[in-house]
Parts: C-alpha cells; structure tokens; sequence
C-alpha cells in the first residue's frame, strides 16, 4: 500500500470528523495509507500577508519540517485553508532568503528548512498521482441521476501560484463527479466567497452569502453541493438551517465534502457522519434507511 | 584569622547594579549573598514548586533567558531581577458542574485559539515540557494528551509570560488535568480500598504507636526503614 504523509488540520480533528473519516475510508480503499505526521500544530489558519512580522509563518513551516524529518518529500491536506496556508508559507520560504534565514534562525529547535516540501493537496493526489480511472474502478454505488454542483471557494485555486486548478475555470471537481457517475453541474459562483470568517461577528453577510451560493445552486439544477472546505461547509450549511427560519420558502441544499461523496460511490455511506449535517443529505444521496449496506 | 582563602567569583547585575559573587551558586543564592532578602518569587528551593520563575539577559546576548532561580547557576555577565508573581488570568469554575463533552477549555480559555505555534513556550520552560504540543492538543480537544504532555508541570507561568497569544498555558493544562482525573482516568481501585481501609480503623494502632515512640527510636526506625526501589 502507498503511504502518504498527511495533514489533517484542526477542522478535521473537530467539526469536519466526516471529512477525515471518509478521506481514510476512500483511501484505503484506493491503496493509500495516510500516514498523520507526529506532532503536527495549527497551520494558523489564514496566510499572514504581514510583510514585516514572520510570527506567524512558523507554524506552517513546522509542519513542513516534521514531514521532511519523518523522511517525507511530498506532505497532503484535505482542508483547503489549511493546503493554502502551507502552500503560501512554503512558497515564501523557497523564494525568499532573507525571510526564509530570519526564520531558521528564531526556530533554533528546529532543523533548518528551505522548501524541501512539496505540498499538495488530496485532489493532486487523485487526480495527478492515481488518476481518474483508478478512482473510477472503486466506484460500486454510481451516482446516476444525481446533479452535483462543485463549489471550489477562495482558496482551491487562488493565488495562482499555489492553486491547483485555473482560478477562473477550475474543472477537478467536475472531473471527480464524472468520475463517480454522477453530473457535475455549471453554476455561477462555484468559486464566489461564502463569507468565511464573518461567520463570527457578522452573519448576516454569511447569510446572504449563503442565499446567493446555494441558490445559484439549485436555480442550476444541483441536487448537491460539494466543498473541501471546512469553513464553507460549515457557513452553507449551517446557515441554510437559519435560512430556512427566515425564508420557509428557501429551497435547501445539502453541502457535503468530496470525500463524503466518493465514500457513498464507493458503497461506504457509514463513514460519512450525515446525521451531523444540518441539511441531511442522504435523500438525494438514496441512502436514507439503507442500513443494510453491503458494507 | 588574618588568612584570606581565594575564591573563585563571578560578576553579575542585580536590577542594573554590579555585584561579584562566588561561583557555583544558584541565581537565588547570589542574590542573597548580594543582600537581597526574598518575600516572593521563592518557595521549595528544590525545583518543584514553580515560585521562583526568573528571567535574565547575558551581557552580549539578545534573548530573554527564563528559568527557575533556585535551579540556575550564575555565569558571568548575567543581568537578573526576580518576579515575585507572574500574572496570568485563571478562569472560575466548578469541577462538578463544568459542561466538558464539547471543549471546556476552548470554553474557559478562548484565547487559545488565538496560537499561532511560534513555540515561544515551550522555549520558555524550566521543565523542558512540549507546551507548544498541548496547546495545540487543547485547541483539538484532546483532553487526556494535555493531562498527559503537561504532567510535569510546576505553574511556573513564565509561557503566559512570553507567549505573544497571552494564553495562560499552564491554567488550561491544570483544568484539562483536573477534568481528565475527575471524568476520564480509570478509577483507581486500590486508592478507594485504601481509603476504606484507613476510614474502618485499620491503621490506628500502627499510627498511635509511633506518635509515642521516643524520639530516639523513631530516627533509628527512620534510618532502618525499608525503602522501595
């Protein structure tokens, strides 16, 4: 079995527990072993545009190290936050060595570092190291009929340096869905900001935020949506339950990760944790009640 | 006695003013041979209480050195002070009645997520604990992993001195301690047996006999005694 070094992030460990579960699960059942590197910390959640205080490019730049001292060359994310913070981080230390000297030098615990890293997230994996076909060949539950809008969000594909798709017509979600049997669906704000952070403070950005995504969303057809964002699940999701409070007349739609859905193709709906969503997926997933699984 | 023996010193500062000691004492020593008299900032002299969390520079050097003053020896070109006290917010609670399926230190110490894992404390620590690692066990709600990696703890409190997140480390490590050994640790059964052991009497003549042992009995007892290795 290939074994991959894997970084879960925060999100996964908490809220997003059907996002790591079926990422193992799918995994597995594609012949990879994601192996959790020891003593990971927070990639500190959002890229620190700070030009003149590092503080915050060290946790990131930890974790890279712990994968290269583990004897990894290549390190995976699942949450696209946590793949955008160490991308970024990473790329500032390859190509800045007054930055990348400053910051070897506060870490003294640490072996020094300089990129040697290559960061990639989970989709790179199925779709540039094992290929659609091999994901194809896993699939026993084929999504026939069912409409699946790909929301890819801020940090997938943006900046382009990092991203792992063109920002402006990203095509590895539609690719998966095919992949799966399902029917990838075009719609309008596939990569339009669900209103991260204001979530806290400010949720009625998040709100209409939400009314326009996944609105758009089923205006276009799409009987779901997926993500491989924690943050965006969360607000899309959570946020359609208020919706529906204020506007009996919203039109819900299930926010799901992409893991989640490969995990029902590939006849392992356990794994997913449904029952934690707020909009329930599993009826256009046709697994309500299906207890009696093969698996 | 006209004779003067040598002894070998070092030169030190106090609070800016120069002072020469003799080598090989600990900080809290030096200070007071120097005239200095402890009130705070001390307490078991051993290395277990955490009362004498110090901070020093060394002459020709940038960082900000901590340690514990009963457990360092001077060197050369140390600049010291002592805190008597190092502030950090601890949040009330009861034990008994704390919510604790969710994250109850995220609930009490919100700040915590605030880490940006410059590791700073656990550079800090006289004890050389990963704090670093439980504060980011704590963020993910892994209470027995903190209970386990701040074990050895002495609430010194020099990481929420230095930590620029101003989390109080070792206040959420004790209440991850007291909610893992309250709600999660194995019940100890020989501890209860024990205890029953003692409240049903069966110690007490044991007991008894040795308050009235003559002094000079119970120091040879105490040096004949049987020590477990």
């Amino acid at each position: 079995m290939k074994e991959v070094a894997y970084y879960p992030g925060c999100s996964l460990k908490d809220t997003a527990k059907g996002f790591e579960d079926s990422a193992i699960q799918v995994s597995s059942d594609l012949g990879v072993r994601l192996k959790e590197i020891d003593r990971w910390n927070c990639c500190g959640t959002v890229y620190s545009l700070t030009d003149d205080n590092l503080m915050k490019q060290l946790g990131p730049i930890r974790n890279m190290i712990r994968a290269r001292d583990e004897g990894f060359d290549q390190l995976y994310t699942l949450c696209s936050m946590c793949d955008n913070t160490l991308k970024r981080s990473n790329y500032l230390i390859q190509n800045d060595d007054d930055k990348r000297d400053k910051i070897n030098n506060f870490m003294d615990q640490e072996n020094d570092y300089s990129g040697e890293i290559e960061v990639k997230h989970y989709l790179q994996l199925l779709r540039d190291e094992l290929g659609w076909e091999r994901v194809r060949e896993q699939v026993s539950n084929p999504l026939e009929g069912i409409n699946v809008a790909p929301y890819y969000g801020c940090m997938l594909t943006r900046p382009k340096e990092i991203g792992l798709a063109d920002p402006h017509n990203p095509t590895v979600f539609d690719e998966l869905i095919e992949s799966l049997g399902g029917t990838p669906v075009d719609f309008p704000y596939e990569s339009e900001c669900c209103g991260s952070y204001n979530t806290v403070d400010n949720q009625e950005v998040v709100l209409e935020k939400t009314r326009t995504i996944t609105g758009g969303a089923t205006r276009s057809g799409a009987d779901l949506i997926i993500t491989a964002c924690p943050l965006c699940q969360f607000n899309l999701d959570t946020r359609q339950a208020e919706l529906l409070k204020a506007t009996p007349n919203h039109d819900p739609v299930p926010v799901i990760y992409f893991t989640q859905l490969m995990a029902v193709a590939f006849d392992r709906p356990r794994v997913n944790k449904f029952e934690e969503h707020a909009i329930d997926p599993r009826k256009v997933l046709k697994i309500e009640n299906k207890v009696a699984s093969k698996r | 006695m006209n004779e003067k023996t040598e002894v070998e010193t070092v030169e030190i500062f106090i609070m800016g003013k120069r002072y020469e000691v003799p080598k090989g004492l600990t900080i809290m020593k030096a200070m007071e041979y120097s005239g200095y008299q402890y009130v705070r900032g001390v307490g078991c002299r051993g290395g277990f209480c955490g009362a004498c969390a110090t901070i020093y520079r060394l002459e020709g050097d940038y960082k900000l050195h901590t340690d514990l003053a009963c457990q360092t020896t001077v060197q050369d070109g140390m600049y010291l002070t002592q805190l008597p006290f190092t502030p950090a917010g601890r949040e009330q609670y009861d034990l008994e009645e704390l919510e604790v399926d969710n994250n109850p230190l995220l609930d009490l110490y919100p700040e915590l997520a605030r880490c940006v894992s410059c590791n700073t404390c656990s550079k800090s620590c006289p004890q050389d604990l990963e704090v670093m690692d439980f504060v980011n066990e704590a963020i993910r709600g892994n209470i027995k992993e903190v209970a386990e990696l701040s074990f050895d703890c002495i609430q010194c409190g020099l990481c929420a001195a230095r930590c620029p997140a101003e989390i109080p480390h070792h206040h959420v490590a004790q209440l991850a301690r007291r909610i893992y050994g309250r709600y999660q640790a194995p019940e100890s059964e020989h501890l209860e047996k024990r205890v029953k052991e003692i409240a049903n009497g069966q110690f007490d003549d044991e007991l008894e006999e040795l308050v009235n042992l003559p002094k000079e009995e119970l120091e040879e007892r105490y040096e004949n005694r049987e020590i477990e290795e």
